[in-house]
């Protein structure tokens, strides 16, 4: 599902983000992606995101060459992956309900299919009741409930999260891994980037470690 | 083949609703709003008033020219016999249409009437004053050079003294006219760039004052398109808007011009009445805005929009 051969990535400044990074994630599976803070987590993400794009090496996401894509063909590709992000990313001055359908929107889906597909998703992160609330009117923990419901809203067959639980207490973090674990278990492919260490490894799922941009020595 | 017919109403549906979105989004801004479309109006309204007043000039110039005569003053010696022989040849000239002897002693009584110097005139020996016969060439819209011809050939009649045309002032007229007309152009061209960059400054503030929310948007699969779309929009209503503000400013001046312009007109003893606005004239100032208004906003997201990208 996604594939990393050989990837470097160096910015303008010459700093080497990452270095001949190899790796694969299969179809259906989850991972957390781990590492101090610089090792390249972030840039990693971009890549898959199509953010940023490798100076060196393939990166295959979907059976996609991203470093061939066209750069008008990007908005297509990111409808098929969710992104999660730490501080959200919401729009502050629409609804929770218009937060959640507006990638459906850009989709062009239709009226009552947004409706309903809105509600389906929101009914899944536990925030029914609150369509109509402005983000700000909502905790911490909502607000990323809301930006996970927007993420997977439209299906996407890869799920994204840079540190989902970064900003939120040890108990409002499970709550929101235990959910990534549920769009795991009907087939979405999850890849969380975190440094919860002590939330992770008491979860039974593969943690890729980064080292400065390589995979550090015990990956598998 | 064919799309879908649900999709182009959906798609239509999508624009209508983007296009109530954006007039919605300067609902809720109205005082900024409001002022960047009066000054989009008044930009509009300026040129436009100068045009229909030139307008008008030009229909009085119009009017004037069917006036066009020429006054042929006979030398003195031509006794009358001659003069109404000569009046009789001129009539059947094809490009005269009448003719009008007036002789030297009728000439001296119009003078002694309109002058009040009649004790003057008496005193003088003999009558200084020429017959003339009055000429009202054919053609209405007879050309410049036209009448020229005409005039060179009457001035080599032996009988005539002088062959006289007053149109010089009329000609003057035309071309301070034609003056005034390519000054317009040039200040319509201006406002219209000003125009054209208040709305693009506009619609720049906007997109930056919605970088975040454009970031997302990128992120979660939006294209340009869908991006540019409700920019576009706004565009579009600050045009429209304007050249509807610039219309009503427009027409609101003409009804005041239209008391007193009546009013210079009766004390001329003129038929003449303000021209308002042509009805492509009406319609083509909200035209011209909204044209403008979606081509600067064109070129405010075309410019902005590939420089936000997510982080």
């Amino acid at each position: 599902m996604i594939n990393f051969s050989e990837v470097y990535k160096r910015y303008p400044n010459n700093y080497e983000a990452l270095s001949g990074l190899s790796f694969q994630l299969a179809q259906g599976e989850m991972a957390f992606l781990t590492g101090h803070s610089g090792a390249g987590k972030s840039t990693l993400l971009k890549l898959i995101a199509l953010i940023e794009r490798a100076s060196h090496g393939q990166v295959l996401v979907n059976d996609q060459n991203l470093t061939r894509l066209p750069k008008r063909k990007i908005p297509y590709y990111r409808r098929k992956i969710g992104i999660v992000f730490q501080d959200h990313n919401l729009l502050h001055d629409r609804t929770v309900f218009d937060n959640v359908a507006l990638p459906l929107i850009i989709a062009g889906e239709s009226h009552r299919e947004i409706g309903r597909r809105v509600r389906a998703s929101l009914d899944k992160v536990g925030l029914l009741g609150k369509e109509r609330n402005l983000p700000v009117a909502l905790s911490g923990g909502e607000q990323q409930r809301v930006g996970i419901a927007r993420a997977v809203v439209n299906r996407p067959p890869i799920l994204l999260a840079d540190e989902p639980t970064g900003n939120l207490d040890p108990d409002l973090s499970r709550d929101i891994m235990q959910l990534f674990e549920q769009f795991n278990q009907v087939g979405t492919t999850v890849f969380i980037a975190t440094h919860d260490l002590d939330l992770i490894n008491t979860l039974p799922y593969r943690q890729i470690t980064l080292d400065s941009g390589r995979l550090a020595e015990g990956n598998l | 083949m064919g799309f879908p017919k649900i999709n182009i109403q959906g798609y239509l549906l999508r624009h209508l609703q983007v296009m109530l979105f954006s007039l919605g989004q300067l609902w809720r801004q109205p005082l900024s709003s409001l002022m960047t479309i009066i000054v989009i109006g008044i930009a509009l309204a300026l040129p436009a008033g100068l045009y229909v007043l030139l307008h008008n000039v030009e229909q009085v110039s119009d009017q004037w020219d069917d006036a066009t005569q020429i006054s042929l003053f006979l030398q003195q010696d031509v006794s009358q016999d001659q003069a109404l022989a000569l009046n009789k040849k001129l009539n059947t000239w094809p490009n005269i249409a009448s003719t009008h002897y007036q002789s030297s002693k009728q000439s001296l009584e119009e003078f002694r009437q309109l002058s009040g110097l009649g004790s003057l005139l008496d005193s003088l020996p003999s009558n200084p004053i020429p017959a003339i016969i009055i000429i009202h060439p054919n053609d209405k819209d007879l050309r410049q050079d036209a009448i020229g011809s005409l005039l060179s050939r009457l001035e080599v009649l032996p009988e005539v003294e002088q062959a006289q045309l007053d149109m010089e002032w009329l000609q003057r007229l035309r071309s301070i006219n034609k003056t005034a007309q390519r000054g317009i152009s040039i200040l319509g061209l201006l406002l219209s760039l000003s125009v054209l960059l208040i709305i693009g400054n506009t619609i720049r503030l906007a997109i930056l004052s919605r970088q975040s929310e454009i970031r997302v948007i990128k992120l979660v699969g939006g294209t340009n398109a869908f991006i540019r779309r409700p920019f576009l929009y706004t565009g579009f209503w600050y045009g429209l808007l304007g050249g509807l503000i610039g219309w009503a400013t427009l027409l609101s001046s003409l009804s005041l011009l239209n008391g007193p312009i009546n009013e210079l007109a009766e004390l001329y003893g003129s038929q003449f009445t303000l021209q308002w606005l042509s009805a492509s004239l009406l319609l083509s100032l909200p035209s011209i805005g909204l044209l403008l208004g979606v081509s600067g906003a064109w070129l405010a997201v075309s410019r902005h929009l590939n420089d936000i990208e997510p982080q």
